[in-house]
């Protein structure tokens, strides 16, 4: 996928300024976070939950060589085949050479963010095959051509409006005349294109959520039926997973999945969870001849062994980008590639690299509840932080900050000269504002003021009163 | 390419141990987590569910019945004809129904019901309704595990339209662990495949109600993919 992931900020002001995405944040963000608090509230035990999740993440990591091993050994001993692919080009060439060798013409898919880091459906398409994204969410900003702008609810920026003007414009071959306006209605249109492309295409492509070293097992967690529609009925199913998806056993699938749903939608658990084991046994009724996983690095061994390591225990249930006041303002599409919001401001530089990406760290207010809700308890807002200290040092930052920074520096490291600029600042601003206690504009700050007033001093510097406090024994 | 597969997999291993600094695991410790795989311990399960019988097959149903699955009770298997009867009628779908071909199923007295259509088989895109067993329930969620086999093809519990599952209340368990323990202990081949048992059917489905899609405004509506109602009927094989 292309990035514009460089143009944060031109996207952040065309976002701020577009009033459909803006009613459509509204209406979605509090639901989400409404749904999550309730589900936790409802089990007392989430918050151990949290810390083994981690836990069994952290050994797994620890020991990634063993685990993959095993699991791709033990989808081999199910008659699976596993594809090791090192960059996102290998693993395009694996799918492409998968479909090709059954004649596929048409492929059905299950939403999968491994298929849009690979842009998966542009490359199908340059070799003639048809790609079909049958979740709803992925259905429609297919139809739009455009990329997902969340990570579990891919048209999370659209309304029900847009619905209805893409299926119109889209379904020709309906009366122009429909009745569309409930959503029921634009479901079960969905619903009934979808149906005959499912049973007509010759290969499914699923993502995974999981994968299960003990039993060589994929699992994928839906509520709509869309994936298993798509890994049941063709005669191939693709995985695409990435290699920081591997758990142990079944037993540590579980404790993960009771935080899963509950992170993402405040479901307890979602619909369906689908454990996919090799393909169709001797004896089977239904179910793909052929069952392939595509095994996908492209970047994240370079993580391990960095400080950017703990970011593969993400699960991608997108808490952080539900509760992150960043994502709730500029929605995902600003973050120009595929993972938006705290998680993607940590992943895409380390995927892409820190000079296309380096200052997606900064779209941050450091309010730390990323990291509160994360259901892994991974650093967020520390890993960002390394971010922007790689950035820095790759002199990567704009020079006016560069420039601050430096002026900032030179009183730090001298003390003397630090105290006396910040008495004469403190001393002139509160002199300055003794009347108001605020000031609606400021010299050199109107970018900060422009949205907010700002607070006068007293007067008197920390330092200064701290020394007097003291000296009246009253600290 | 399959050689150049098999390249890649020595780089990538090669790549997480530069990263872990350290060459591959020595055999104690990698005996060691091969011994984890096959004991597969248990972590932390809710207390919710570890209750007295009765209120747990009671918490199964609540939970079922939140997700919008729909329960009823049959006090012998000879009643089960007549409630899939009675349940197309109210819903005014056709009686027309594709069995999974299992035994608990195909020998129940259809015969009693004449104008209920009854066919075993795997779904069809043009099947409406299905009935299948259900390997084992969960209190914890409401959730119901299908795994698959020639007496449970996969397509009876996601083409239709409606599924009508028959579950047996002994087969209600408390946790997701306890419903994998299950599987393990009556479908496990022991001393095969490369961590010890080797059980997991192609497919196993944990279904909690009917299909469901939130995709437009955040707002549930169900019936997106897969059946729109889920009916099940709790056979009460159990005594009080």
């Amino acid at each position: 996928m292309l990035t514009t992931s460089p143009a944060f900020k031109q996207n952040a002001t065309t976002a701020l300024a577009d009033a459909g995405l803006q009613k459509a944040l509204a209406n979605a963000k509090a639901g989400f976070m409404q749904k999550r608090a309730r589900a936790v509230a409802a089990l007392p035990e989430f918050e151990a939950l949290r810390d083994l999740g981690r836990d069994i993440k952290n050994h797994t990591i620890a020991h990634l060589d063993f685990y993959l091993d095993t699991y791709a050994r033990n989808v081999e001993a199910e008659g699976g085949k596993v594809h090791w692919c090192e960059t996102a080009d290998d693993a395009r060439r694996a799918v492409v050479e998968i479909c090709r060798s059954v004649g596929a013409r048409t492929v059905t898919k299950g939403k999968s963010m491994i298929g849009e880091e690979l842009g998966i459906n542009e490359h199908l398409e340059a070799a003639g095959i048809e790609p079909i994204e049958t979740d709803l969410g992925e259905y429609i900003i297919q139809l739009r051509k455009e990329p997902p702008s969340h990570i579990i609810a891919p048209a999370f920026h659209l309304n029900r409006e847009d619905w209805i003007e893409a299926f119109r414009e889209k379904h020709t071959e309906l009366a122009p005349g429909r009745v569309l306006d409930e959503r029921k209605t634009l479901i079960d249109e969905a619903r009934t294109i979808l149906r005959s492309r499912f049973l007509a295409a010759d290969v499914g492509i699923t993502g995974a959520n999981m994968l299960i070293a003990e039993t060589g097992s994929s699992v994928i967690v839906t509520n709509e039926g869309n994936g298993d529609l798509t890994q049941t009925l063709p005669k191939v199913h693709i995985v695409l997973a990435s290699i920081e998806k591997v758990v142990p056993t079944l037993e540590d699938a579980c404790t993960i999945l009771r935080l899963l749903a509950r992170s993402a939608t405040g479901q307890d658990f979602s619909t369906y969870t689908t454990f996919s084991t090799g393909p169709r046994r001797a004896p089977d009724l239904d179910g793909p001849a052929e069952y392939h996983v595509i095994l996908l690095d492209n970047g994240r061994t370079s993580m391990i062994g960095t400080e950017f390591q703990e970011m593969l225990r993400c699960i991608r249930c997108a808490a952080c980008m539900n509760h992150c006041p960043v994502y709730g303002a500029v929605g995902g599409h600003a973050y120009g590639w595929v993972y938006p919001g705290p998680m993607g401001s940590v992943l895409t530089p380390s995927l892409i690299g820190v000079d296309k990406a380096g200052h997606l760290p900064n779209a941050s207010t450091f309010c730390g509840k990323c990291e509160s809700v994360c259901p892994m308890k991974i650093p967020l807002p520390k890993m960002m932080r390394h971010w922007r200290e790689r950035e820095f040092e790759r002199h990567l930052s704009p020079s006016a900050a560069r420039f601050g920074l430096g002026v900032w520096a030179w009183f730090a490291r001298r003390p003397w000269a630090y105290r006396l600029a910040t008495r004469i600042g403190a001393g002139t601003l509160g002199f300055a504002g003794r009347k108001r206690g605020r000031f609606g504009s400021l010299p050199l700050a109107g970018g900060w003021t422009g949205g907010r007033d700002m607070p006068a001093p007293e007067g008197e510097t920390f330092q200064a009163r701290y020394a007097r406090l003291r000296k009246q024994g009253l600290v | 390419m399959a050689a150049l597969e098999q390249d890649a997999r020595g780089r990538m291993l090669g790549r997480i141990r530069r990263g872990l600094r350290r060459g591959e695991l020595p055999e104690s410790v990698a005996s060691g987590l091969v011994e984890r795989l096959k004991a597969h311990p248990r972590n932390l399960i809710p207390a919710r569910s570890k209750l007295p019988r009765a209120e747990q097959v009671a918490l199964w149903k609540a939970n079922i019945e939140k997700e919008y699955g729909t329960v009823a009770l049959a006090a012998s298997e000879a009643e089960i004809p007549g409630l899939v009867a009675d349940y197309l009628a109210s819903q005014n779908i056709p009686a027309v129904v594709r069995l999974a071909p299992d035994p608990s199923i195909t020998s129940l007295p259809w015969h009693d019901r004449p104008l209920l259509s009854v066919a075993a088989g795997r779904a069809e895109g043009t099947d409406v309704v299905s009935v299948t067993p259900c390997f084992a329930a969960v209190a914890e969620t409401g959730t119901m595990f299908f795994p698959s086999g020639p007496h449970h093809p996969t397509t009876l519990n996601i083409v239709p339209e409606t599924q009508v599952v028959v579950l047996r209340q002994s087969r209600i368990v408390g946790a997701y662990e306890e419903a994998w323990d299950m599987l393990r202990r009556e479908h496990g081949t022991v001393g095969d495949g490369p961590t010890g048992t080797r059980f997991m059917p192609r497919n196993v489905m944990l279904v909690t109600g009917p299909s469901r899609t939130a995709d437009i405004e955040q707002t549930i509506e169900l019936g997106a993919h897969g059946p729109r109602r889920v009916h099940v009927i709790l056979l009460q094989d159990e005594q009080p």
